[in-house]
């Protein structure tokens, strides 16, 4: 108890939040240096028309930059609603039913959980160009016909680790779900399919949205399985960052980096107030 | 069939039914990924960098040191290259610094927040949830900003000792194993703190009040009470932190350079630059179970952790 008012906790506490907030303000002022080399922070930019936002404006005529958020979202979008519902499936499956392959299936789940990502990475790295090599000589593909790395190996990858996840985070919430109201649907005629719909479905809608912001977040942000598994024309905002970074560092980077930070923040805001609406 | 075994049987189809899809991604995309990864660490690289695919164990004696084919200077042999244990050692050395770390740091903050009052608790844990969001490899560009020689913080300790007119030499600290450090504690330290938090919150004010009132003194409560229950989040954050400390390479590229190579950047630049994939699956391989084995001899000790899926 005593330890709770202790003004050393609180210090201590306060140290630890300044250590993780000030690599993200010092990330965020350099966007709005004037140096272009961005190793001293010279003054505030005040160039063109956007002034102090003059490198968010060279950012958006960044034709790689855009072509890189549109990936990065097509993969996480595209990701996302498949393993929402194929996770929904399995946490369904394994509260419910009993059925041979129950427990190989729950272990595989914890598969992505204790083996290191660099080695799921070069695993689809090695499946993909082993499949595509054999694909590409049995059906005599050439050239830009050849089955190549690219979005859709990427996105098939990021189902792969997302799934365990949704599954998990539904599954908590089939825990806890009453199952006699569905008995009471099926008591007033409504068939299973209809049930599922209007009973089930509502009620652990909550554990799926949340289950799909995982998945979502969890792609966005997702660097080593989309470095091995991703090919020429599918670079992500990640991916294209990290290239960055072995070069040169622009306020460029800065900006792109506080856009992606307040984009998350505002989306993080409004999934926390779509909770306590719910809750309340 | 009896009405039971009808039951049973359709509830078997169903469950099937509904787990296919992932049984199809876990078998095609994790399991058949790492029984692949395990039969190209038996092969060879051709010149082209082609696997040759073999039974050979030579890419695991190469790990080991003992090399057979590759000339050791002017001694006979057999001869010990120690440059990919060194590899070996330093990242293991390090997911343990890691780990300490983390727990080190994180403990007081979680127990902070599980403490605080109730209406000021999800903004305080939602703070640290805003940084695990914020992109990886952004986190980690962000520490080049603030250790580089002309970096944010040379300037405020130069800033400092310029007020009592101390000369100062900038420091170097990137491309530092201290670098490496720092950058794998600030990018886990979340992992760590969420399962504490969830452990530490569980705990019943009343256990508190009856250890005060049993004469208990604030650092024994501590002791005999906080530690132990909150040990399940402990063990879970452990596992969090470990496995991914043990595999990273983004960190040590970006804060190490070439100073600081770890398992890690030796698979990624088999696979990448030297284009010897049979080399660098058997590199993974060997992280894979030298990872399971910590975190088995870790599971047996303390149990798998109840607050692994915060």
């Amino acid at each position: 108890m005593g330890l709770r008012r202790s003004p050393w906790l609180t210090g201590i506490s306060a140290l630890v939040y300044l250590f993780l907030y000030a690599p993200i303000i010092v990330l965020i002022a350099f966007a709005f240096n004037a140096s272009r080399t961005n190793v001293v922070f010279t003054q505030v930019v005040n160039q063109g028309p956007c002034g102090p936002f003059y490198w968010f404006c060279v950012l958006s005529r960044n034709q790689d930059v855009l072509n890189a958020t549109r990936n990065t979202l097509t993969i996480a979008v595209v990701s996302t609603v498949i393993s929402t519902i194929i996770g929904t499936m399995a946490a369904l499956a394994l509260q419910r039913y009993a059925f041979p392959a129950k427990t190989f299936s729950e272990v595989s789940l914890y598969i992505p959980i204790v083996i290191p990502e660099i080695v799921m990475g070069i695993g689809v790295l090695v499946l993909f160009s082993a499949t595509f090599n054999v694909l590409n000589r049995a059906l005599g593909l050439v050239g830009d016909h050849r089955l190549t790395l690219g979005l859709g190996t990427v996105i098939v990858s990021h189902i792969a680790f997302s799934i365990p996840f949704v599954a998990l985070v539904v599954r908590a919430r089939l825990h806890g779900f009453d199952r006699s109201i569905e008995e009471a649907a099926m008591d007033l005629g409504a068939n299973e399919w209809i049930t599922f719909w209007r009973v089930t479905l509502p009620s652990i809608a909550p554990g799926v949205l949340a289950g799909s912001m995982l998945a979502f977040t969890l792609s966005l942000d997702d660097f080593v399985i989309t470095f091995f598994a991703t090919g020429p024309g599918a670079t992500t905002l990640p991916i294209y960052i990290f290239g960055l970074l072995r070069n040169a560092v622009t306020p460029e980077i800065n900006a792109l980096s506080a856009v992606w930070i307040i984009t998350v923040l505002l989306v993080l805001l409004l999934s926390q107030r779509l909770q306590n609406s719910e809750t309340a | 069939m009896s009405s039971l075994q009808r039951v049973r049987h359709r509830e078997n189809q169903r469950g099937l039914a509904l787990i296919s899809p992932t049984l199809l991604w876990m078998i095609g995309l994790l399991i058949i990924p790492l029984i692949l990864v395990l039969i190209t660490s038996f092969g060879r690289r051709d010149p082209d960098g082609n696997v040759i695919y073999a039974f050979d164990l030579s890419n695991y004696i190469r790990l080991t040191g003992l090399s057979t084919s590759q000339p050791c200077g002017a001694t006979p042999a057999p001869c010990f290259d120690s440059l990919y244990v060194t590899i070996m050692w330093r990242s293991l050395v390090l997911a343990f610094q890691t780990t300490l770390l983390v727990i080190v740091v994180g403990y007081p903050l979680a127990y902070f927040v599980a403490r605080a009052p109730a209406r000021r608790r999800n903004l305080l844990l939602f703070l640290i949830l805003v940084p695990l969001w914020t992109n990886f490899v952004i986190r980690v560009y962000a520490w080049i900003m603030i250790l580089r020689t002309q970096g944010v913080l040379n300037g405020l300790i130069g800033a400092i000792l310029g007020l009592v007119h101390i000369p100062f030499t900038p420091l170097s600290m990137l491309y530092t194993p201290g670098a490496v450090l720092v950058g794998m504690v600030y990018e886990f330290l979340p992992f760590m703190i969420l399962p504490m938090f969830t452990s530490l919150e569980k705990i019943d004010n009343s256990l508190f009040e009856a250890a005060a009132d049993l004469g208990a003194n604030n650092l024994r409560t501590f002791l005999r009470v906080t530690l132990p229950l909150s040990a399940p989040g402990v063990v879970a954050g452990t596992i969090l932190v470990f496995i991914p400390v043990m595999g990273t390479f983004i960190v040590s590229d970006i804060l190490g350079g070439s100073q600081v190579i770890l398992v890690g950047n030796l698979i990624q630049r088999q696979f990448l630059d030297a284009r010897d994939w049979a080399f660098g699956s058997a590199a993974s391989i060997v992280l894979m179970v030298l990872t399971l084995i910590v975190t088995v001899i870790y599971a047996r000790r303390f149990g798998f952790g109840d607050e692994i899926a915060f």
